[in-house]
């Protein structure tokens, strides 16, 4: 018998007594009397920015020092005028070891914890979200919702692909607590939030 | 003396050290008391938690089944170990097909389980733990005495010393942003050069076939978004339905484990890269045992979130490493006896039972109840101390007769104050009553 | 209202004055208290040592003994909680375990839940409130630093009423003392620690009394106290009211 068959057979075998899943459209989680405001203070609180971006996108993203200060410069987002990593040309993940600044668009923004859904369907630009120096994040003020099951309810999971929710900059605290921003991923994340 | 008792006596020993560990953990028990109340429905996630966890184990053969047909059909090739040596020679046998001797990792408490590190590590393949506390810990060749901080017993002086020595970083450095500083330098290197990375996983979902990492420090998507290789590691019990059941789980996991409100990464691998390889490993070592108990089921349901780790005050003042086995603390105390009941026969004593670790838990794990029940099966299979089983068949014989009991009880007033006993170590005993409750009674006048 | 005491095996021989103030606490309530005296003790020690069957024993003479009265009160969280929730896993057969169960009270819930009283008196004390752990998270007599739940705590509210006692405010309001029954001999450096941390935060808070609703943390609170020499008084609740409310 195959492990696989021998596994399923003794987890069958265990039979814990049925019981059922809850209902949880009766749940009633938590909501915020101001979306978007809430939004940016979980973004800040979880070490990123946040920025109500009223003009062009591109001036408020060269309000941020480090994109000004950025030479390679990776842009998901459309029309984002420094991005000038050609990324047709990119096959291979290791290429973008370089990255300075990231732009990623987000699907959706949620108010209780700042997370950002990102998807990425592609190839080898996955890996400049994650080797970028610092990160923006380009999301629609329509799209915000106020926890992760509202979240959940309006998300497609691609698949396959892959798909993440991005809470401000990488972090650690594993050396005597003290709270270190920028670990092996973004050192800074500043979400733009733009008018719907 | 068990072994807990006498490495806690040990660490208790070191009271500057001793209060200082206490201290720093207890601090989390407070970030987690704080997230929690931005969270008003808290106590209803929790039950809520609880229950699709137990549906999920009521149905687990099913939901695993949907689980490889999801995955599958994404792309990913799924694989299964009945014990940690099939997992490590799974892992092992993918890494050799494929000429890989540099793997990276991250955070997986399964592959801690099966000691896949030094199973590798023999067959000539460099593994580098990404975490940076995984990492630190690696470097000085020590289990991790956390589940989720892995060097929380170490002073930032030592990691210094520690990355001086493996680093290169100055002597005398132990500012802790500089200290990560060199470690990811030190680490984005190793991660180009990988040639293979495995992840744990936080969560496997069967309507979708992904699998869920989540991390803050980036260290698992940097180990899967560079090799072609991703190689992802999971207990049966990683199960949950469906993305809205995620929510839940999503919820409650940082608040519990860290305070946060989600963690920095939450990774939703749906399948390999195109052009990469997914290798989803699902393990069994000893899980379908454990379902099969019903006092012990519950403990299924953990998500590794370490809250109960933060509250023990036990194990804020003996340290993980007291405990002798992979996962410590509480839920650790009632998953190792079914690994070796004679071994950790003294963990589910390590324990006063006061109960704060199930309240909590996020997942309403009746961890003290599961505590008293494996003091009961140890004791039923003669592995409790002799002495323990005399004292309590010779007192029950004595209290079962109220005669007995009131001889017993003044010559213990008499007796106790002249006899060598361990409590009168570090504390005085009470001053002993001439009568009992008792006989007060009896001679006193009652009130009309 | 007729009551019946159930006094611990270890207030019995090390604490009467507990069993009395509590006696005397319910008798200027009206209550007309009865001393079954065949009583021994719950089991628990065997019980949370892993020998359920020599606890069995004892829960079917506790049982034989208090199974006659219609209320039973005992100054002890954990021997209530034994009675009340350990009972049934002992002895799931047995249909008067139920009823005993039901029946049976500490004493701050029995004052606060059943006579209702918010005693009246003056206590002239900083005190520092010891929240028993089995009291608060097995008789849920609190609400708990865990949980989220609307702050309660039935001990407090009882102390709430008498004059010039003041309620000091702990920094952990109620982790462990590391009693545990045999484990403060068993991890004896731990249990040690976890006393010494306790006293050390009634003391922070400026506690002259340490008090709370099981005499084996007192006991264990109390012993440490004195073998370091420090001056804090330890008094049971029974025995606080008592002396409050004469």
């Amino acid at each position: 018998m195959s492990a696989r068959d021998e596994i399923l057979r003794a987890l069958r075998a265990a039979a814990p007594a049925p019981a059922p899943l809850p209902d949880l459209a009766r749940l009633e989680a938590v909501q915020y009397p101001d979306l978007r405001e809430r939004f940016a203070k979980s973004v800040v609180e979880v070490g990123g920015r946040c920025v109500l971006v009223e003009g062009p996108l591109e001036d408020a993203l060269r309000a941020i020092p480090e994109y000004a200060a950025a030479r390679k410069v990776v842009s998901l987002v459309p029309g984002v005028g420094k991005a000038n990593v050609d990324l047709a040309c990119v096959s291979d993940p290791h290429d973008l070891r370089d990255v300075d600044f990231c732009v990623l668009p987000a699907e959706l923004g949620v108010a209780e914890n700042g997370a950002c859904w990102i998807v990425q369907h592609g190839g080898p630009n996955r890996s400049g979200a994650f080797l970028t120096q610092h990160l923006a994040v380009v999301v629609r003020a329509d799209a915000l919702v106020h926890n992760l099951h509202e979240a959940y309810a309006r998300v497609t999971i691609p698949c396959p692909g892959f798909a993440m929710w991005l809470s401000g900059p990488s972090k650690t605290a594993d050396i005597e607590q003290a709270l270190v921003i920028g670990a092996h991923g973004a050192r800074s994340c500043t979400v733009l939030v733009t008018p719907s | 003396m068990t072994e807990h008792s006498e490495r806690a006596a040990e660490f208790v020993a070191d009271q500057q050290r001793m209060h200082w560990h206490d201290q720093a953990v207890w601090f989390v028990r407070n970030k987690r008391d704080i997230a929690r109340s931005f969270v008003p429905e808290w106590e209803e996630l929790r039950s809520l938690a609880s229950q699709i966890k137990a549906h999920t184990l009521s149905r687990l053969p099913d939901y695993l089944e949907e689980f490889e047909r999801n995955a599958t059909a994404a792309g990913a090739r799924v694989h299964w170990a009945r014990d940690a040596r099939e997992h490590n020679h799974i892992v092992h046998g993918l890494l050799r097909e494929r000429g890989v001797t540099r793997l990276v990792k991250s955070k997986s408490m399964l592959t801690e389980e099966c000691h896949l590190n030094e199973h590798l590590e023999a067959h000539g393949v460099e593994v580098v733990d990404t975490d940076l506390g995984e990492r630190i810990v690696q470097f000085r060749r020590e289990p991790p005495s956390h589940i989720v901080m892995p060097a929380i017993h170490l002073k930032k002086e030592e990691i210094g010393e520690l990355f001086h020595q493996k680093l290169g970083t100055p002597a005398g450095l132990s500012d802790p942003k500089q200290l990560t500083e060199a470690a990811r330098g030190h680490m984005r290197e190793k991660f180009l050069a990988a040639q293979a990375g495995l992840t744990g996983v936080n969560f496997a979902v069967a309507s979708t076939g992904g699998v869920v990492v989540c991390t803050n420090e980036g260290n698992a998507d940097l180990g899967t978004s560079l090799p072609p290789i991703h190689i992802a590691c999971m207990g049966v019990e990683k199960m949950v339905p469906s993305p809205e059941a995620l929510a839940v789980f999503l919820r409650l996991l940082a608040r519990s484990a860290t305070g946060q409100p989600i963690t920095t990464y939450t990774s939703h691998f749906q399948g390999p890269r195109p052009g990469a390889e997914m290798h989803i490993v699902i393990v069994d070592n000893g899980r379908s045992r454990i379902l099969a108990r019903e006092e012990y089921r519950n403990s299924l349901k953990c998500i590794r979130c370490a809250a109960c780790m933060n509250t023990c005050p036990v194990y804020r003042r003996s340290g993980g490493h007291s405990y002798g086995v992979t996962v410590a603390g509480p839920i650790g105390s009632v998953l190792a006896p079914h690994i070796d009941p004679k071994k950790h026969a003294g963990l589910p004593f390590a324990s006063t039972l006061c109960g704060s670790c199930a309240d909590v838990c996020p997942v309403r794990i009746d961890l003290h109840h599961q505590l008293l029940a494996w003091r009961g099966e140890l004791a039923a299979r003669g592995l409790v101390p002799l002495h323990k089983r005399v004292v309590s068949r010779v007192g029950a014989w004595i209290l079962a007769r109220t005669w007995a009991y009131r001889i017993f009880g003044k010559l213990l007033r008499v007796l106790a104050p002249r006899i060598p006993n361990p409590w009168t170590r570090q504390r005085e005993l009470p001053p002993m009553p001439r009568e009992s409750f008792r006989a007060q009674w009896r001679k006193r006048v009652r009130p009309r | 209202m007729d009551v019946a005491l159930f006094v611990p095996c270890y207030i019995d021989q090390l604490y009467p004055r507990v069993g009395l103030a509590t006696a005397e606490l319910l008798e200027r309530q009206g209550v007309r208290v009865h001393f079954p005296e065949a009583q021994t003790c719950c089991g628990q020690p065997m019980a949370n040592s892993g020998f359920f069957d020599d606890a069995r024993q004892l829960a079917r003479k506790m049982l034989d003994v208090f199974s006659p009265y219609e209320q039973v009160v005992c100054p002890s969280g954990s021997c209530t909680s034994m009675v009340r929730n350990h009972y049934p896993e002992l002895l799931p057969g047995d249909p008067r375990v139920a009823a005993l169960g039901a029946k049976t009270r500490e004493l701050c819930e029995f004052l606060h839940d059943v006579l209702q009283v918010r005693p009246r008196g003056r206590f002239d004390a900083r005190v520092g409130l010891h929240q028993s752990c089995h009291a608060l998270r097995e008789l849920r007599t609190g609400s708990g630093s865990e949980r989220l739940l609307p702050p309660y705590s039935k001990t407090r509210a009882l102390l709430e009423g008498i004059e010039g006692l003041q309620l000091a405010e702990l920094s952990r309001a109620d982790e462990c003392c590391g009693f545990g029954g045999t484990f403060a001999v068993s991890e004896e450096a731990v249990s040690c620690a976890m006393g010494r941390d306790r006293v050390a935060d009634h003391e922070r808070a400026g506690a002259e009394v340490i008090t709370g609703a099981d005499s084996s943390c007192l006991m264990h609170l109390d012993g440490l106290i004195r073998r370091d020499g420090k001056k804090l008084r330890v008094l049971h609740v029974a025995e606080l009211l008592e002396e409050a409310t004469r």
